[in-house]
């Protein structure tokens, strides 16, 4: 019996609902923590972005315009494919993050979690941020949380998929459409998660996934005109001090990086998803 | 020109217009059109245009990359070659003024952005856009001869035709009569063609072929030659309303009629695609494809138009891309 070939992959990126090779045509070898080859990964360009920054764009109107409870059915969704390739995240995280087994299964599993739990404030977020105003006048003053467009998500470089998904679902949640740099040295678990997606409810364009060098994108996505939030996760330093400056040029909501990469496993609050909403106030007349 | 409006059913209304004598048919051709038998003869002559090798040149004409300053004059001048175009039931004087507004000063915020080639309108509106358009250079098109079906009498046609032309059109881009084009009655609708030219006067006609419905590239070549001998000033892919609209393999027969034309006669004869180009690799392709078979003489509003709407924007997208140095977006661009 000959020895079977291995099977190496190359992997694209996630685009519209769809997975297109890098516009640069280039890859990048991703390693585990001790340097042995896990897979090729697409590195991705600023062509890449501007077309990602254009599928989200065109994705915004359906998904914000999708019931609470719809999109609370969807992401939930997410979490049950997700639990069915629950072995795989495991392997990813443990190879690329150097866990052991039953800490990386720890860490799916509270993936998992923490993607339920988002799908669950779809349809609570407008009563616990907005509600009515009392005003000195004869108006029905009602204040709702809305989602803001288009938000970049620099995603964590360390956490690779705890991390990620505590950035990624609180933005879906919000009805916002994301396009997500992943970590550059562990984006194997954000590829599998890009394929989850594909093949849960999401529709195509709400989520976007690049891999490669936030260094080298992040930029052009904080400068785009066209993208109306930005989450500085994965920067650090002057880099994100730089991305800020960017993105002040188009007045984007941004999320600030911390000093240092957040403990994940706290319990995130509200926190990731309050900046990207914009609160809407109406005041409606009452007769007599 | 008469003042105010004419009804489009008495077409004896408006008269004769003043206007340089018709073109006619170029000495050489003179006698292709002596009959049906005859026309149909040369126009079947023609020869053969290989599929393959069009689509295959045309695709290949599409991987040229076009960058930086080459890029920067490439934007400008498809901009310049717009024919901004709006040809909905629910046009109405207002957005058709918002529109002259938008050809005039394509990019509020930057001067140096230069306008758009002409606006493209039904024919009871040009009057319309022909005074919003009053002292910028601008020309005011219009459709006419029962856009975009054809398909009226064609007394009709002509006094669609010079209704426009009186509300102010100073080009007016006609169908041609499919049905009778596929039905191998080439006489008939040449005569059309030449009718309509003789209506315009001043005018400058624009055929629409309507390749989407003429099935093959020979037919693409057949209706240019029959077009351009009727007197046609430019040839036209589409009306835009039908799918598939402009193609490059399509353009790319159509440029080399022109060029055949030129050298056959001497007459330079312009050309628009109209219909499906909307993003300025699109566009950008087409210049290159301008530059590769008929040269620089066709780089030129005047010989080269775009009929579009939603091309503009993108262009001017990338136009403030490559100003400012980041990615804009829909929000820096007026909604049409």
């Amino acid at each position: 019996m000959p020895e079977r070939l291995e099977v190496r992959k190359t992997y694209k990126l996630y685009l519209g609902g769809k997975f297109p090779r890098t516009e640069s045509g280039r890859t990048y070898e991703v390693t585990d923590g001790r340097g042995r080859f896990l897979a090729n990964a697409a590195w991705a360009s600023r062509k890449d972005a501007r077309d990602a920054v254009v599928a989200a764009r065109g994705a915004f109107a359906g998904w914000s315009a999708a019931t609470a409870y719809n999109r609370g059915q969807v992401l939930y969704r997410v979490a049950e494919v997700m639990e069915g390739r629950a072995a795989q995240f495991a392997e990813e995280v443990a190879a690329g993050e150097g866990l052991s087994a039953a800490k990386a299964r720890a860490a799916v599993d509270a993936a998992v979690d923490r993607w339920v739990w988002y799908a669950g404030w779809t349809d609570k977020l407008a009563s616990v941020l907005g509600g009515t105003n009392p005003v000195a006048g004869p108006f029905f003053d009602f204040s709702v949380p809305e989602p803001s467009g288009v938000v970049v998500v620099l995603a964590p470089q360390r956490s690779s998929l705890l991390g990620l998904v505590s950035v990624l679902a609180p933005v879906l949640a919000t009805g916002c459409t994301a396009v997500v740099v992943s970590s550059h040295d562990r984006p194997l678990p954000a590829i599998t998660l890009s394929e989850v997606l594909a093949t849960s409810d999401v529709p195509g364009g709400v989520a976007n996934l690049l891999t490669g060098d936030a260094g080298e994108i992040g930029p052009w996505l904080a400068e785009h005109d066209d993208v109306d939030g930005i989450d500085l996760a994965g920067c650090t330093g002057t880099a994100a001090m730089e991305l800020e400056r960017s993105a002040a040029g188009s007045l984007k909501r941004v999320l600030r990086a911390p000093a240092e990469e957040s403990d994940w496993t706290a319990d995130p609050g509200l926190s990731r998803m309050t900046p990207f909403l914009e609160t809407k106030t109406v005041w409606h007349p009452i007769g007599v | 020109m008469m003042a105010g409006m004419t009804h489009v059913l008495d077409p004896t209304a408006l008269g004769d217009l003043p206007g340089p004598p018709p073109r006619g048919t170029p000495d050489a051709f003179a006698d292709v059109t002596r009959s049906d038998a005859a026309f149909r003869a040369f126009l079947h002559g023609l020869p053969g245009v290989d599929q393959v090798g069009a689509e295959a040149r045309a695709a290949q004409l599409g991987t040229r990359s076009i960058k930086t300053t080459a890029k920067a004059w490439a934007i400008d001048t498809a901009i310049s070659m717009v024919d901004l175009t709006t040809l909905e039931g629910a046009d109405t004087p207002g957005k058709v003024r918002s529109l002259a507004a938008k050809a005039r000063r394509p990019d509020p915020t930057d001067p140096g952005c230069p306008a758009v080639a002409a606006v493209c309108v039904y024919g009871d509106l040009a009057g319309v856009a022909s005074d919003a358009l009053a002292g910028t250079g601008i020309h005011t098109a219009a459709v006419a001869t029962a856009f975009p079906s054809g398909r009226a009498s064609r007394e009709v046609k002509l006094a669609d035709v010079r209704d426009a032309v009186a509300n102010g059109a100073d080009e007016i881009d006609m169908v041609i009569d499919r049905g009778a084009f596929l039905s191998g009655r080439y006489l008939d609708v040449f005569e059309e063609v030449v009718a309509v030219k003789e209506a315009c006067g001043s005018a400058h006609l624009k055929v629409i072929l309507e390749t989407g419905e003429l099935r093959t590239y020979d037919a693409v070549r057949r209706a240019s030659w029959l077009a351009m001998l009727a007197g046609g000033d430019f040839i036209k892919t589409s009306t835009g309303k039908i799918s598939p609209a402009a193609t490059l393999p399509v353009c790319l027969v159509m440029l080399e009629a022109v060029r055949d034309f030129r050298a056959a006669t001497g007459v330079q004869i312009g050309v628009k695609p109209a219909g499906g180009i909307k993003t300025t690799k699109d566009a950008v392709k087409h210049l290159v494809m301008i530059n590769e078979v008929v040269g620089e003489d066709w780089l030129s509003p005047d010989w080269f138009r775009f009929g579009a709407s939603s091309l503009l924007n993108d262009l001017l997208l990338q136009r403030q891309k490559l100003r400012t140095g980041h990615y804009s977006g829909p929000d820096h661009v007026s909604v049409d």
